[in-house]
């Protein structure tokens, strides 16, 4: 599995304007709406889903990233969003440091496989420093969306 | 002081993982929280089609494994408490990290 199979390059945020968790998974939760991933309707529960999840622990791992993630039957498709946020966010992070990458992943129901997959593709690839840095540095969409294909190829 | 008294002492045990979900984000962060009750280094070794290894003290780690049920493992503890770590560890694996 590669990055580009699931992370939908419209819903990638480069400059996040939310300045809270919260915040920020509604933005991104609209991205991928707004590019077809879910429908609209169903925003609010997902993003209830992604907070909920976080109050049971945060997805904030360290080292400036987290990856919020949500189970949902109106999600047809695995589908994740990228946001880049430059003045950081308070993620609640294990090591209490601000979070300035967020991957963060919708899956459907009944397919653990599949999201452990992804995650793996994810993780594998935020625990690379330079990928961390790379992506902090990441000012456009496009300069995003290159980074993540070059992360594929290196695989 | 004898000269026994300094060897490290490391315990193994083979286990699987039993829950329907596999070891995804929560499970690892329960497992590394468990690990690190204990002074032991702790290093895990899967198996299956896509064979791993992870210290058992990073959920960036664990969760990269992407283990999913049915996958088996080896869970090995280097240090004073290594026993104890080992049996605690593979006790939170097979009750399914309290999940289906």
């Amino acid at each position: 599995m590669k990055l580009q199979d699931f992370i939908v390059k419209e819903a990638i945020c480069p400059e996040l304007t939310a300045v809270d968790r919260d915040g920020a998974i509604r933005e991104m939760v609209v991205a991928l709406s707004g590019a077809g991933a879910l429908p609209a309707a169903s925003v609010d529960e997902v993003v209830a889903a992604l907070i909920k999840r976080e109050q049971n622990g945060s997805t904030g791992f360290g080292k400036g990233v987290a990856v919020p993630h949500a189970k949902h039957p109106k999600v047809q498709k695995m589908a994740g969003a990228v946001g880049r946020s430059v003045a950081g966010i308070d993620f609640a992070a294990l090591d209490h440091q601000p979070v300035y990458s967020i991957f963060l992943l919708l899956s459907p129901e009944n397919q653990p496989q599949q999201h452990l997959q992804a995650m793996n593709i994810v993780f594998s690839n935020l625990q690379k420093d330079m990928f961390r840095r790379f992506l902090r540095q990441c000012p456009t969409r496009e300069a995003i969306v290159e980074l993540l294909d070059e992360a594929d190829a290196s695989r | 002081m004898q000269v026994g008294d300094l060897k490290m002492a490391t315990a193994s045990r083979e286990t699987k993982i039993c829950n329907a979900l596999g070891l995804h984000a929560r499970p690892s962060m329960q497992f590394v929280d468990v690990a690190n009750q204990f002074s032991s280094q702790i290093t895990v070794h899967s198996g299956g089609e896509e064979p791993g290894k992870a210290d058992g003290k990073s959920v960036m780690q664990m969760i990269i494994l992407a283990a999913t049920q049915g996958t088996p493992l080896r869970i090995e503890a280097d240090g004073d408490d290594a026993e104890q770590a080992v049996a605690k560890l593979v006790e939170l694996v097979e009750g399914k990290f309290g999940e289906e």
